[in-house]
């Protein structure tokens, strides 16, 4: 059981660094280039940015729900 | 970092770190976390609208891992989650009015301060008595439920009462195969309807009290009613989401960036599900309403909006 637990810290942990290292990339790349059109569209276009709003939190929880289970299941193969 | 939206600079790490707490909650429990959210963004100084705003897109984002994750675990009941997106978007309209109708009368901090302790102390109390005597009837059974079947047969000593409910035979009856419950619809939409005016009424998604009426009322197993909860929200918090984007209360980029943490967090909180009772789920949820009530105190006594 101790081991078990052991096993599940440790892939949670190298989970958690491999994901910092993604957001920080993210950060930088996308949101830096995305935050001016965002801004334009929410001062010009309010119910555009309104469906973008959801349409980009949607699309990336789902992307970062498979990022995560991807991840899960490849530092702990087929235990997950 | 900048945001130019709501034209405030924040940490990215401050945000990562709230969004992975309140998604930690969000996962175990089914709720929101908004009493939780709204005040941090507020500690960092971005307008109340906003605040109020951002964290329902940010909802959204925690609900969709989360509530997939459950899906996985076989926690969702979509049925039950379309029926009662339906009542508590009725619900968060009418709340919505009686905040309008309250602000009109001068009195709408007061009443709607004084309301909500009674609900969350009422709540915490309700579920602390509940849990409390489920857990010492049944100490044998409370272990790990490790299989569907250990979880539909989640014990409650309020069970009596959600058995007579569900007699309460008034057409359409609907079957829910997946909680295992057949009850009139009528019953379903006034449970959404009444989650959903406390959420136009208080703020925030109201999921501590759909979670805990979805268990005492409907009689849906603990399990299920979290997961289900998480995707009933989906549906309510996108459509809060564009109304309030609509009114240039949101900044998606604040939401964007707090759902990174709030993902992470999210799964973990809908794993950790599986090595807990029902009953043990819903004693550890009785800290949540009283945080809320608790931070309504303060405002009411210092007049300081958290």
């Amino acid at each position: 059981m101790k081991k078990q637990t052991a096993t599940t810290l440790r892939a949670f942990l190298v989970e958690l660094v491999i994901y910092a290292a993604l957001v920080v990339a993210y950060f930088f790349a996308v949101l830096h280039f995305l935050g001016g059109w965002l801004y334009q569209l929410e001062t010009q276009h309010r119910y555009t940015y309104a469906g973008v709003a959801i349409l980009l939190i949607i699309g990336q929880a789902v992307v970062l729900e498979s990022v995560t289970t991807f991840l899960l299941r490849m530092i702990r193969g087929r235990s997950e | 970092m900048f945001f130019p939206i709501s034209n405030s600079h924040i940490s990215p790490i401050y945000l990562v770190i709230v969004g992975f707490l309140i998604g930690i909650l969000g996962g175990f429990f089914g709720v929101g976390g908004s009493f939780i959210a709204g005040p941090a963004l507020r500690l960092m100084g971005i307008d109340w609208n906003f605040a109020v705003g951002t964290d329902l897109a940010h909802i959204v984002g925690k609900s969709v891992v989360a509530a997939k994750r459950h899906r996985a675990l076989g926690n969702v009941d979509l049925k039950l989650g379309l029926l009662m997106a339906v009542g508590t978007i009725g619900g968060a309209e009418c709340g919505a009015q009686l905040i309008q109708m309250l602000k009109r009368a001068g009195n709408v901090n007061l009443v709607v301060s004084v309301v909500s302790i009674v609900v969350y102390v009422s709540i915490s109390s309700f579920m602390v008595w509940e849990s409390h005597k489920t857990l010492r009837q049944k100490p044998r059974s409370t272990g790990t439920p490790s299989s569907a079947t250990a979880k539909k047969a989640d014990p409650s000593s309020f069970g009596h009462v959600t058995r007579r409910i569900q007699r309460f035979k008034i057409r359409p009856m609907i079957n829910l195969p997946v909680s295992g419950v057949t009850i009139s619809l009528w019953v379903v939409i006034l449970v959404s309807f009444i989650g959903g005016l406390f959420s136009g009424f208080l703020g925030g998604g109201a999921g501590y009290i759909r979670m805990p009426s979805m268990v005492y009322v409907l009689g849906i197993p603990t399990h299920l009613a979290v997961g289900t909860d998480l995707f009933e929200i989906i549906i309510s918090a996108s459509y809060g989401t564009f109304t309030h984007a609509v009114k240039g209360n949101v900044d998606i980029l604040i939401a964007l960036v707090m759902h990174t943490g709030a993902a992470i967090g999210a799964q973990i909180g809908a794993i950790s599900t599986q090595y807990f009772a029902g009953p043990k789920i819903r004693l550890a949820f009785v800290p949540l309403p009283l945080i809320g009530a608790a931070i309504v105190i303060y405002t009411l006594f210092t007049g300081h909006k958290l």
